[in-house]
């Protein structure tokens, strides 16, 4: 105890010097005032449109789109591409997830501004290389992509969506990410601490 | 019955891309703020040292809940216009453990990847990558996979008709489990930090 509070006074002036020339990072907003926050924008989605919220199948838009661009033929024979590039009457990308999605890099990067949390940085545990971590990076999006694509939905449009509308297979998922998460975090230990 | 606005045709389809945009900087917004552009802070929830995505994730999704159900009642929101993801059950456990494993492996998800992107996060940069090339594979292997990606179909299947209960109930057992699942949270949090002061 004793030891902790003297290693945090030694290390604060520098800390205050370090970001006095920059804005200084606010604190994050309380926890359940945060879930209020992002639940009420979920039931504006539910009222205002009669769908929630989203995030994957902006990407599935974009990675069809991509194949579509680049052998039209490959796309156009198989189902997943074919259903997220559409007929050819509307451009994909005039699409409700594309433009929701745009919006919340937008509301993300004004929160962050506000908040003074934009910095160009790389988030990792002390004890692994930033090349590592990018490996890593990597290989978790992959998953991510292959099973929200398996699942039909990742955190936002599965969990979060189908978990306040009560959907059996919503539920189901969200046990089985934070199952899949705490299996693996033993394994991933040293990237986070 | 008004809502939901966009069904009964109170504005056209180019206004909800408008809309969409709305809504997604309030969705992006209160997730930057939780802190989830951090993949720090959303991988320390599986390490019981910060849980706040537990927290973040049950309140809003006991919020909507709770709104959905009382404007049901209130006979301003037609539920039945809601639109519901229908359950496959193994597809979706199998994507569930999969994405999971995702989750810690690259220490975010789709949505919060594109805040911390849009905050300066280079790592969440590169995830995002791995996200389209995951999207990708999945893609070129859809043929081989759609079969397993199409079974165990229950239609849209709800948590009441799954347990035959009326809908106030299984509500309300909700609000129940994320009372207890938050006060877990807060003991174990505080459990962490102790452990974490004695060992310094």
């Amino acid at each position: 105890m004793a030891t902790n509070a003297a290693v945090l006074e030694s290390t604060r002036p520098k800390a205050a010097v370090h970001t006095a020339s920059k804005a200084t990072p606010q604190p994050y907003m309380n926890s359940y005032l945060a879930g209020i926050g992002l639940g009420l924008v979920l039931l504006a989605a539910f009222v205002i449109m009669g769908r929630g919220l989203g995030a994957s199948g902006a990407f599935s838009t974009l990675v069809s789109s991509g194949v579509a661009a680049i052998a039209p033929e490959h796309a156009a024979g198989n189902p997943f591409y074919s259903e997220y590039v559409g007929d050819g009457t509307t451009s994909p990308f005039k699409d409700w997830l594309v433009f929701e999605v745009i919006g919340v890099f937008l509301g993300g990067f004004l929160s962050g501004t506000l908040s003074g949390r934009v910095k160009w940085m790389v988030e990792k545990g002390p004890s692994i290389t930033t090349r590592k971590r990018f490996y890593f990076a990597f290989l978790g999006g992959g998953l991510m992509g292959f099973g929200a694509k398996l699942a039909r939905g990742c955190t936002s449009g599965q969990a979060l969506t189908g978990g306040a509308l009560l959907g059996a297979g919503s539920w189901a998922f969200m046990m089985c990410v934070f199952a899949g998460a705490y299996a693996f975090a033993y394994l991933m230990r040293r990237q986070w601490q | 019955m008004t809502a939901p606005f966009f069904k009964f045709g109170y504005f056209s389809e180019d206004i909800g891309l408008v809309l969409a945009i709305v809504i997604g900087i309030g969705f992006g917004f209160f997730l930057e703020q939780a802190g989830f552009g951090s993949g720090r802070k959303l991988a320390a929830q599986f390490y019981f040292t910060d849980m706040t995505v537990l927290k973040v994730m049950f309140t809003a999704i006991v919020t909507a809940m709770l709104g959905v159900f009382w404007l049901g009642v209130a006979g301003v929101l037609d539920l039945s216009l809601v639109y519901v993801s229908p359950t496959y059950l193994w597809p979706q456990i199998a994507g569930g453990l999969v994405l999971g494993a995702g989750f810690v492996i690259g220490g975010y998800c789709p949505g919060t990847s594109c805040v911390a992107v849009s905050t300066g996060k280079a790592d969440a940069l590169v995830y995002l990558g791995g996200i389209l090339a995951g999207i990708f594979v999945f893609g070129e292997l859809f043929p081989a996979i759609e079969e397993f990606y199409i079974s165990s179909a229950y239609g849209t299947l709800t948590l009441p008709e799954v347990f035959h209960l009326p809908y106030g109930v299984v509500v309300f057992a909700v609000v129940v489990m994320a009372i207890g699942a938050f006060a877990a949270a807060e003991w174990g949090e505080r459990k962490m930090a102790q452990k974490k002061e004695n060992k310094t």
